[in-house]
Parts: structure tokens; C-alpha cells; sequence
């Protein structure tokens, strides 16, 4: 079983990840799948009433938007990074999470690096596959490294500017 | 000025601290090049032809003494002995080893600068007015949003990984000295009828291979309501700009793919969903502009004895005056522009001594204010005319009076192939023969304002779209060719120049740029500049003297 990096109230620990992924071309087996959104879209509703915990990975190009009403019957939804440079992932989980208010798994997938990391975990995603082989201790490394930030994000950090109000 | 707090202060050391680390990381060898390169570009640590460059962000090119001292010393201390002030109000140091950055940012960080986001896909350092706070054209204080954009954009957890790399320039007056049209952002501040201050919002502007004006896409945006707007602007292009093709990649494609209508309807679609919450408090722009509130002037009369009295006495500071001297909002006060295009100079270089100098003028005579434009020259922005001949004085010591402001040698150029790795021809020397050509300060007077502008390449760091004259750097088969553009301007009458004719070998550049100047002068009416001229009478004579010279 494939390992996740999963943020869970501000620890982040290796877990043994349920879910299968599932390429459009491959049957479906049993148990929790992740499947595309196309898929999602022609079978989502029968995987559903099979009782089990259905994912759906949304692409750099795709609009997450499409997923509004479907949300709340998400167990995650994925974010792919096609390559680390790729930065439209970062306003697909914004959007997720600041306007459609999902409340369930955001998983990073793809090109994930730890490097990015912060950013990641500021526009609200809370579980990774990373592909360079970091661990939980250099996630949690990063997630803390700056002691402020300046913008209002997806996370739940005050902006400089409300820091200072208080100060 | 804006002066950092606790918070600003303790961001900068995490930053410079986070680098170290990866820079150890890289020294140690647990990091490979290919994986090293994102990280130390994101801290502005490029690799160059001979070395390592490392670019020092000015934001909107405001310094006090203590920095540019700082500077001096970190271009003595490991560099060889000068810094080169480019196009984007930054610094360059080019001549920097790998194992030096992390102590360099440290460095830099003591004294509130820093080297973040001047590469990278991202948000990228700010222009705005040299003048600002001391110009009586200005509605606002462009320093206040400028620095509010600095905040807002400093690791924007969404915006830093664009599909390219993204500028931003602020202005508030009629007299753009910011090019605002050519950045892929440009806001001008504005104040409707009922006196409310706003933005007009220009984007999509920017040079590189395709060059465009930038549209306007809002006459009007309420001041308050900027950061939620801004923030749509770059969600939309962060979704939809082009990432197959980094040549297609920035924003003005996007704008011209879609057309100005639509693309501002999607920006205004998503800023409806983004509301009030994506904005910054009154507030917060409430403290910044706090920061910037003027320091006392003294109170003068226009005239100045001193002035006066010393223009009568040396010819020099005369010309000096009539060119470098701008007119301040003050009685008795003047915009001093120091030049850092010496003849025969690097467009652009200051040494460590010559920082150290300025730093010093500012300390005594210019409230500790010095600023960089983005023509690669410096400012004094509020000296008193009565200091004005002791400030001209220093600066013929330091070798810094050259009165050529806006004059033919005032040349913009970017490092070329003498630094660059993506450079087709070198700029500087270029820029050198055309500057000692007309290094008669009398003729230089007499053809008045004229803007070269010289790129090494097609990435056109040297503006060279906008030049009143742009010179383009091409290589054609292992040879230096510059091609000529005449009639761009990056000015409030922004416009993008036309090609003039075939390239020219590199040994006819500067005989051509004599040809066009001779035509100029013969053709010019009353009070033309050279841009004026060549607008009305189209590019004919101009084309007809060049290359009746060059057969």
C-alpha cells in the first residue's frame, strides 16, 4: 500500500493510504478509488451507492468548479501538479476551500515537492504524494519555517496585517 | 520612508535562514543543480556566463543611506568593487560565488533588503515614481500602494508559480516615469469627480518578442477595493495563461488571445465571487501611508542666492542645473538626478566609492531619501537649491555630475553578451561609442530629449521597443548586428517603435544614430522632441539617411 504525508491538526505523520487511484483505462477493483473527474462524471453516482469512499482527481486544466455540487459527497478530492513549476493547483484548492467549502481530503499529486510545501499547505491542502521522497519531519519543517505571512490565505494563519491590529 | 517593524524584520531573517540551509544543502551535494536552480532563483541567485549574479530587490527604488552603504560594501566586500542598477530599480552583483549568498542575504537582511522575488514566475519588484513625495504633479503617494503590492505579493501562496514571471508598476502623475503601459500590471491613480481616489487599471502590457500596450481594462477602481482586484486579475491569468510555450506565457498574450472585453469580464466575474475579503484593510494602507508622510520641509523662497550665484559662476553646474535639476512641490527645493551614465561608462554602474558617496549626499542634504529610476539613474529627491552647488561638487569628485538627463547619452542597455547567457550581442559597448559620439554636452543640448534604448537579444531587458531610438542586438551567423526601432516610448504616449530597415553591422551603429540626429535636427519644428518629429513626419527621411549612409 502506497504511503501518504497527511496533515492532521498541524502534525504531519506517514499513513498507509486507502485509496487506489484508478487510470480511466483500468477496471475499477473494490474498496476506496480515486478516479478521474471524467470518470467521476459518467460513474460517480453508482460508486457512491456502493457504499464505499469515492475521490476524484481533477487536473491542472481542468475547473474544479465543476465539482461544486458533488462536494460534500467527496471523501478528497486530488490536485495534480504536472510539473513542480506549475502553479494552477494552487488556485484550484483556493478556490476548494475558500469559496466551495469543502471540508475533505485535498491531496497534492503529481510533481510534489517539499520545497512547495508551504505554499501548499497555505492554499489548503493537507495530505501529499510527494515525489522527491521527503518525509513527515522536513513537512513539518517547512509548514513552520516563516513566523509570519502577509496575505489571507486558505489556511487558517492571520495575515501581517491583522498581526499587527493586535499587537 | 517605510520603515520595517518587528514583523517585517523577523520575516526576512526566516527567508535569509531558510536559504542557507538549502544552499548548504547544495554545497554538501544532497541537492542536485537541476533541483538547487528553483530554489536559488526564487532568493535571485542566477548562474551566469562567468559567475554567479545575484539581483538585490529595491522595492519601487527607495533606499536610505545605511542600504546603499550596505551595498557598497557587499560590492567591495565580494564583488569587484561595483553594482550595476538595472531597468527594474534593482541591483545586480555579477560577479558573486555560490558559497558568499547565504552571508550576502544575511547581510542584506540587516539592513531591510532582500533578493526575494526578483526571479522566478511571480510577482516580481515594483516601479513606481522616482519622484514620488516630492513631485507636485502626483494626486497620491504611489510609494503607499507600491508598498502595500510588496506586502500583499511577498510568497503569495497562490501567485508564486506562474506561468511567467509578472511586473507591476504604480504612478500617480500625468508624467509617467514608470512605463506603466509595458508592465503586465500598470495603476494609475486616479480621483473621480467626487474626489474618491482609485486606480485606472492597464494590463497586459510588455515588451520581449511580442511588444504591446497595455489596455486599460477598469477607468476606475475604488482604492479600497484594489487587492480584491488585483487578486482576480492574477487568478484569472494564473488558470488560463499559457504554459506550453514560455515565449506565449505572460499575461499580455492572454489579454490579446481573449480581447480586452473578455478578459476584463472574467476578471470581473471572479472578483464579484472574491468580495470584500480578498481586500486590505483602510487600516493597514492607513499605517503604510503613516510611514511615508512627508518629513518637514524648511521653509524657502523660490529663489536661491546660493543657486543663483553659483550658476553664474560656473558654467558646469549651470548645465548640470538645467538638465539634472527637476522641479520640487517645495519652494526652494529640487529633484537632484544623479547620472550613472558617464561617457563611455557602463549604463547602470556605480562603484562602491561612488555609493558611498551618494549614500553621504543623501545623509546631508536629502532627508535621507535616494531612489532609483527605472532609466538606471539615481535621485536626490529633496535637496534644498541652497545645498544644490555643494551636492554638485561631491558628485564631480565622485565622478557622478555628468549632466546628461534625458540627453542623447542617457542611454538604457541591458548587460548583454559582456554577462548575459541569453544575449545575441553585446549592449554596452554600444551604448559607449554612441555616448562618446555625442559627448559635446553643447550639441547634446541642442538635440534635447532623445531615449536610446539598447537590448543584447529578443528578451529586450534594454527596453529597446520603447527607445525613441530602440537598437536590437542580433546575431547573424556568429556576427553582432543591431537592428533599429524608431518611435516607441514608454511614457504616458506609450507606443511601441517600428523597425527602421535590415540590421546593421556592429561598426555602423553609431554613424547611423548621427545620420538620425542630422535628420531630426533638419527636419524639427518649433520645440520637437526627436520623438515628436519622427511621429509627424513618419520614418522616410530618417530611413533614407541611414541607409544612403550604409550603402
Amino acid at each position: 500500500m502506497p504511503t501518504l504525508v497527511k496533515l492532521t491538526d498541524g502534525a504531519f505523520s506517514l499513513i498507509d493510504d486507502p485509496f487506489t487511484a484508478v487510470p480511466d483505462d483500468e477496471d475499477l477493483p473494490q474498496g476506496d478509488v480515486i478516479i478521474s473527474l471524467t470518470r467521476f462524471q459518467a460513474e460517480g453516482d453508482r460508486l457512491l451507492s456502493e457504499g464505499r469512499a469515492v475521490g476524484v482527481r481533477v487536473e491542472a486544466a481542468e475547473e474544479v468548479e465543476a465539482l461544486a455540487y458533488d462536494l460534500p459527497r467527496l471523501a478528497l478530492v486530488a490536485l495534480a501538479f504536472p510539473k513542480f513549476t506549475d502553479g494552477r493547483a494552487y488556485s484550484s484548492a483556493s478556490i476548494l476551500r475558500q469559496r466551495l467549502g469543502f471540508k475533505g481530503q485535498l491531496r497534492a499529486v503529481g510533481d510534489v515537492v517539499v520545497e512547495q510545501g508551504g505554499h501548499m499547505i497555505r492554499c489548503g491542502f493537507d495530505a501529499f504524494e510527494p515525489a522527491d521522497g521527503s518525509q513527515p519531519a522536513q513537512w513539518a519543517h517547512v509548514a513552520n519555517r516563516h513566523r509570519h505571512v502577509y496575505q489571507r490565505a486558505a489556511d487558517a494563519r492571520a495575515p501581517a496585517y491583522v498581526e499587527r491590529g493586535e499587537a | 520612508m517605510y520603515q520595517y517593524d518587528t514583523l517585517d524584520r523577523e520575516f526576512l531573517a526566516d527567508r535569509a535562514a531558510e536559504f542557507r540551509e538549502q544552499v548548504d544543502r547544495r554545497l554538501k551535494g544532497e541537492i542536485t543543480e537541476d533541483q538547487f536552480k528553483p530554489l536559488r532563483l526564487m532568493n535571485g541567485l542566477y548562474l551566469q556566463l562567468h559567475a554567479y549574479m545575484l539581483r538585490v530587490a529595491i522595492p519601487y527604488g527607495s533606499l536610505n543611506g545605511v542600504q546603499l552603504r550596505k551595498l557598497a560594501e557587499i560590492g567591495r566586500k565580494y564583488d569587484k568593487g561595483y553594482g550595476h542598477f538595472t531597468t527594474r530599480t534593482n541591483l545586480q552583483f555579477h560577479w558573486i560565488k555560490l558559497k558568499d549568498a547565504p552571508a550576502i542575504l544575511d547581510e542584506l537582511a540587516s539592513v531591510d533588503l532582500h533578493a526575494i522575488q526578483t526571479s522566478g514566475n511571480c510577482i516580481r519588484n515594483v516601479t513606481s515614481d522616482p519622484y514620488a513625495g516630492a513631485t507636485a504633479e502626483e494626486i497620491d503617494d504611489p510609494r503607499v500602494w507600491s508598498e502595500a503590492i510588496r506586502q500583499w505579493s511577498m510568497l503569495h501562496p497562490e501567485f508564486s508559480f506562474l506561468p511567467r514571471k509578472f511586473k507591476f508598476a504604480v504612478t500617480a502623475s500625468p508624467k509617467d516615469r514608470t512605463a506603466a503601459r509595458v508592465h503586465d500590471i500598470g495603476l494609475v491613480v486616479r480621483r473621480a469627480r467626487d474626489g474618491t481616489l482609485g486606480f485606472e487599471v492597464i494590463v497586459g502590457g510588455g515588451m520581449g518578442r511580442t511588444p504591446h500596450v497595455g489596455p486599460t481594462i477598469r477607468e476606475f477602481l475604488p482604492a479600497n477595493r484594489l487587492f480584491s482586484y488585483l487578486e482576480a486579475i492574477l487568478r484569472v491569468y494564473n488558470r488560463h495563461g499559457r504554459r506550453d510555450n514560455k515565449y506565449k506565457a505572460r499575461i499580455k498574450i492572454l489579454v490579446s488571445a481573449l480581447g480586452t472585453e473578455e478578459f476584463a469580464r472574467q476578471v470581473e466575474a471572479e472578483w464579484e465571487k472574491i468580495g470584500a475579503d480578498g481586500d486590505v484593510p483602510d487600516t493597514e494602507i492607513a499605517r503604510i501611508r503613516g510611514a511615508f508622510a512627508p518629513k518637514a520641509f524648511d521653509t524657502l523662497v523660490n529663489r536661491s542666492e546660493a543657486f543663483e550665484e553659483a550658476k553664474s559662476a560656473d558654467p558646469a553646474f549651470a548645465r548640470f542645473a538645467r538638465n539634472n535639476l527637476k522641479p520640487h512641490k517645495r519652494p526652494g527645493y529640487t529633484i537632484v538626478e544623479i547620472s550613472l551614465k558617464g561617457i563611455g561608462d557602463t549604463p547602470g554602474d556605480a562603484t562602491s566609492e561612488q555609493m558611498e558617496a551618494i549614500a553621504e549626499l543623501g545623509e546631508l542634504y536629502g532627508q535621507d531619501d535616494i531612489r532609483v529610476t527605472h532609466e538606471q539613474n539615481l535621485v536626490l529627491p529633496h535637496v534644498k537649491l541652497d545645498d544644490a552647488p555643494k551636492v554638485f561638487a561631491a558628485l564631480q569628485a565622485a565622478g557622478l555630475s555628468t549632466p546628461n538627463i534625458n540627453l542623447i547619452s542617457d542611454i538604457i542597455a541591458c548587460p548583454g553578451l559582456d554577462y548575459c547567457a541569453l544575449a545575441n550581442a553585446r549592449a554596452i559597448n554600444v551604448a559607449q561609442d554612441i555616448a562618446t559620439r555625442f559627448a559635446d554636452q553643447e550639441r547634446a543640448e541642442l538635440i534635447g530629449e532623445l531615449k536610446i534604448k539598447i537590448s543584447g537579444c529578443i528578451n529586450a531587458c534594454g527596453h529597446h521597443h520603447v527607445g525613441h531610438v530602440g537598437i536590437l542586438g542580433v546575431d547573424k551567423k556568429g556576427e553582432e548586428f543591431y537592428q533599429l526601432t524608431l518611435g516607441g516610448s514608454g511614457a504616458e504616449d506609450a507606443a511601441v517603435g517600428k523597425i527602421l530597415g535590415p540590421a546593421l553591422p556592429a561598426g555602423k551603429v553609431t554613424d547611423a544614430m548621427d545620420a538620425l540626429v542630422d535628420v531630426y535636427l533638419r527636419e524639427r519644428q518649433d520645440g520637437e522632441r526627436f520623438l515628436d518629429t519622427y511621429r509627424r513626419t513618419g520614418d522616410a527621411p530618417f530611413k533614407e539617411a541611414v541607409y544612403a549612409d550604409a550603402r
